[in-house]
């Protein structure tokens, strides 16, 4: 029970606080998920994040009802959804039957434009952990040759990122077991950080 | 049969919407407005305004509001199913999978090869929002925002939630 209070309880405050769409939440997924109630690690969260990213639909719901599902079952599943995204859809009924329009209302749009900062600086945080992590895993040479490889693709190419992520699970998958000189090579980038 | 095109309405969108919920707006349209006609361009507009003004994932809010809008409370219901439902039990199932050989290497493969285009991808976010506030409220403002709130989350800690409660009043009060 309380369990669930707790699930519900930060995926309300997700829903509540994520301004500009499912992927503005993502760092606060991560900060109540892996920061306050340590439900999962960064690496698992990693994975969470990278798979909902290959798959179709909002990737805010997607995440929360994952980790409801992996904290307690189905039903942690449908509060965590419920929790994140039934606030706001009330609101918005609420508002709209209320307001004719909220394009060009001046306070809104001021609210809008001082919280983007504030998740600016949570996503680069985030960013710059899981960089780090990649480091540690992998050694500076390969993350930054991985870093440069993806960005090319995304911005240059123009590359779904759904297909990028798609072939990097698939190279790991069905790269042969690394023979023991690659092995040495691979202990020795690591421990270049 | 209401309930039925409702769930068609938001299904399509929801599993042809790669790259999160901002991604399937412009297919909520084409069915919304184009195929079903329940509403026009201009008053799915006026909701999608609403919609990105408020907190919280978009495609589920607009699929609540027009799903309500068609067919009251079930209507809401259905549209938030059919947006939310098919992804996430792909998403249980395969990473269920992923669970169950966690200690093998090639999933640990896995983990490592993603980290990189996972940092990527939301660094590239964090830029978009830098990018776009710094257009609307100039650089000063913006340096000076996301400078206080770098110092109150990671130096003191502060919990995001009271931080970005502080920076909607300041963006109310002094933006607007």
């Amino acid at each position: 029970m309380k369990t669930q209070w707790h699930l519900f309880v930060a995926f309300f405050r997700v829903g509540m606080l994520g301004y500009g769409g499912g992927p503005a939440s993502i760092p606060l997924v991560h900060k109540e998920v892996v920061g306050k109630y340590q439900w999962m690690d960064d690496s698992e969260f990693g994975d969470i994040l990278a798979l909902a990213n290959t798959l179709p639909g909002p990737i805010a719901t997607k995440m929360a009802g994952y980790i409801g599902y992996r904290v307690s079952g189905w039903i942690g599943l449908i509060n965590a959804v419920m929790a994140v995204m039934i606030p706001t859809i009330f609101l918005m009924i609420v508002l709209l039957g209320s307001l004719t329009s909220v394009q060009g209302v001046g306070w809104v749009e001021g609210m809008t434009s001082a919280v983007m900062p504030v998740v600016g600086v949570m996503m680069a945080v985030l960013t710059w952990q899981f960089f780090n992590k990649a480091r540690k895993g992998m050694g500076w040479i390969q993350t930054i040759l991985f870093t440069i490889g993806v960005l090319v693709l995304l911005e240059l190419l123009h590359v779904h990122p759904g297909i990028i992520i798609a072939v990097l699970l698939g190279a790991a998958i069905l790269r042969k077991e690394p023979k023991n000189e690659e092995k040495k090579d691979a202990v020795k980038g690591g421990d270049e950080g | 049969m209401l309930y039925w095109k409702i769930f068609l309405a938001f299904f399509i969108p929801g599993v042809l919407g790669y790259g999160g919920g901002p991604a399937s707006i412009p297919l909520v349209e084409n069915e919304v407005v184009s195929r079903y006609g329940w509403m026009n361009v201009q008053e799915f507009s006026e909701v999608l305004a609403l919609a990105n003004a408020l907190p919280g994932p978009i495609a589920t809010k607009l699929a609540g509001y027009i799903g309500y809008e068609q067919g009251g409370i079930l209507g809401a219901a259905v549209g938030v199913f059919a947006t939310v439902a098919p992804s996430l039990i792909i998403m249980v199932f395969l990473l269920g999978l992923l669970y169950k050989y966690k200690d093998s290497p090639k999933v640990q493969r896995m983990t490592l090869y993603v980290r990189p285009a996972i940092a990527i991808l939301l660094g590239l976010i964090a830029y978009r929002f830098f990018a776009e506030s710094q257009a609307q409220i100039g650089w000063i403002q913006m340096l000076l925002i996301a400078g206080s709130s770098y110092l109150l989350i990671e130096r003191m800690k502060v919990h995001p939630a009271f931080v970005i409660l502080i920076s909607l009043v300041y963006g109310g009060l002094f933006l607007g």
